[in-house]
């Protein structure tokens, strides 16, 4: 069996060329500083007033650009509007495992 | 014998489902955590929404004994809410991480429910009886005028229909900068861990303007995190034991009585990795995502991505058994780095007697391993299979090649089925599974 996976290439490696092949600039240690950081900082959402006001103010009665698809972007690359906001309300509503 | 192997294999069957039947689920009603007390009479869901619904098993039907009793709902409660902390701008969820059940010391129950900040202990109690009878007050609440009174009477109480509670008897905030992922509650009944990405803490159920760090892996500089903290328990029977787990596939014990911060282990297990077979995936895959002691205390059991290990704790340099669980998945890892599947974490648990563990896949699919026999067995949770006392047939999955009847191939798995919750009644073989939103008890076929 050992000769076996010295010719051929083991699935995981396999999986791991398909991943480079496809994305080039993945950083060397997958489980390295980048990953991890973004892991911790779950839930951290951005938001600068001011950037808010005067983009409000300047597009008058423009419609204020939006956010793209990933909302955990920093603040700079877009400007996060009320309506972009997830609602933040409790569930009233009782579990449906209860029901 | 619970699961005492030989030729003696667990037939499972349909017991109940929980939950709705639609395809469309709501964010809040996903199932995140489920858990037996003690006894295995209550069994405690926790879902997105901060909900707890917890169903009681009803008294065993003398007339009905081929079946035990069924799970019905006891109690349901809004646990946590959604907060925002203003101050550090940072989204809370209400979803409950973990349940843990305290021993019943008195009528009422108790619970610990945990979100990614706070703790909170839950009384759970039954009141059966009204006073009835005020002298000053009319049985709706209103006042008496009291002039109106002429004679006395004692207030008595007399039988109402039963009503459970449950009430916020102590909330444990404000200590964690990180998200929780466990909550363990010592063998001495009065102190608890819990423990976040970086750091663990020692309570006192009856104490909650402070707690004690017990363990830091903060490093002085962030650029320098390579491990964060995935799972930590209290041994079940030493009240100075608990171990910690890590994102690079290692476990920790720690002896309380060492010092007072464990920063230092006591024993570090962690199996040699070939480092010839080392990839891009293999740190990732080998991220522990639950640990859990025997109720016996001599072992422990950890899941990692593709499998199920377990360690002795007089041996730190290999586990005893390891088990696969979704082998086939080894050739997918490109694809389920990709939509994130790799980053599920799944959980596992023992039976009664040690001789079993059992943990989820995807498909709805779930594995149990007999420790005794070495056989294991791939069940599916599913309506389709919901004819009670039909006994649930194994499924296999095809890695490659000609699929035979019956097999289901690897690409026609559906990832979105997860199972990352299940558990063990603590004395028989009753199980609770929950998938992504409804939850499945099984039972073994008495005859």
């Amino acid at each position: 069996q050992d000769t076996q996976e010295k010719e051929s290439v083991t699935p995981e490696r396999a999986e791991e060329a398909k991943l480079k092949a496809k994305y080039p600039n993945l950083g060397q240690k997958p489980g390295g500083s980048d990953f991890l950081m973004k892991r911790l900082q779950k839930g951290q959402k951005y938001f600068d007033s001011g950037d808010y006001n005067m983009a409000k103010a300047k597009m008058k009665n423009k419609q204020l650009p939006s956010m793209g698809p990933d909302k955990n972007l920093v603040t700079g690359d877009h400007i996060p509007t009320p309506q972009d906001l997830p609602q933040r309300k409790s569930s009233l509503v009782t579990s449906k495992l209860a029901g | 014998l619970l699961g005492a192997g030989g030729g003696n294999d667990i037939q499972w069957c349909f017991s109940q489902v929980k939950g709705a039947v639609d395809d469309d689920v709501a964010e809040a009603d996903i199932i995140s955590t489920v858990e037996f007390n003690h006894s295995g009479e209550l069994l405690a869901t926790g879902d997105k929404g901060g909900r707890v619904v917890i169903f009681q098993q009803e008294q065993e039907n003398k007339t009905q004994s081929h079946s035990r009793g069924e799970y019905n709902v006891y109690s349901t409660f809004q646990s946590h809410e959604p907060e925002f902390d203003y101050l550090k701008s940072l989204e809370i969820e209400e979803k409950i991480n973990k349940i843990r059940w305290l021993p019943q010391k008195n009528a009422a129950q108790f619970l610990l429910s945990t979100n990614d900040k706070t703790i909170k202990l839950w009384k759970i109690s039954e009141r059966d009886k009204r006073p009835e009878g005020y002298n000053l007050k009319e049985e709706d609440g209103r006042y008496r005028d009291p002039t109106t009174v002429t004679t006395l009477r004692v207030p008595v109480f007399r039988p109402m229909d039963l009503m459970v509670e449950a009430s916020p008897r102590r909330i444990f905030a404000n200590a964690h900068t990180y998200h929780i992922n466990s909550i363990s509650i010592n063998s001495d009944y009065e102190t608890y861990l819990s423990a976040d990405d970086l750091r663990i803490n020692l309570w006192h159920l009856e104490i909650t303007d402070r707690s004690f760090n017990i363990v830091d892996i903060k490093p002085a500089n962030m650029e320098e995190l390579t491990e964060v903290i995935t799972a930590a328990e209290f041994h079940p029977n030493s009240c100075n034991t608990f171990v910690y787990s890590s994102s690079k596939g290692t476990i920790r014990l720690c002896d309380m009585r060492a010092s007072a911060l464990c920063d230092r282990h006591s024993k570090l297990f962690e199996e040699p990795e070939d480092p010839s077979n080392r990839s891009f995936f293999s740190e990732i895959i080998s991220s522990i995502s639950d640990v859990k002691f025997s109720h016996s205390g001599r072992y422990m059991m950890t899941r990692d991505y593709l499998s199920v290990k377990i360690w002795d704790l007089n041996m730190e340099n290999r586990p005893v058994e390891t088990y696969q669980v979704h082998e086939y998945l080894r050739s997918k890892l490109c694809s389920l780095y990709e939509n994130d599947c790799i980053f599920d974490k799944f959980e596992c648990c023992w039976n009664g007697s040690d001789s079993i563990v059992m943990t989820g896949s995807y498909n709805n699919f779930f594995r149990m391993f007999d420790r005794n026999s070495k056989r294991d067995v791939t069940l599916e949770a599913s309506r389709e299979n919901n004819k009670p006392r039909t006994v649930l047939k194994p499924r296999k999955v095809c890695a490659s090649g000609k699929r035979k009847k019956d097999e289901i191939s690897v690409d026609s798995l559906d990832f979105n089925k997860k199972i990352l919750h299940t558990a063990w009644h603590p004395k028989e073989n009753i199980i609770a599974v929950a998938t992504t939103n409804n939850l499945y008890i099984f039972q073994d076929k008495m005859n």
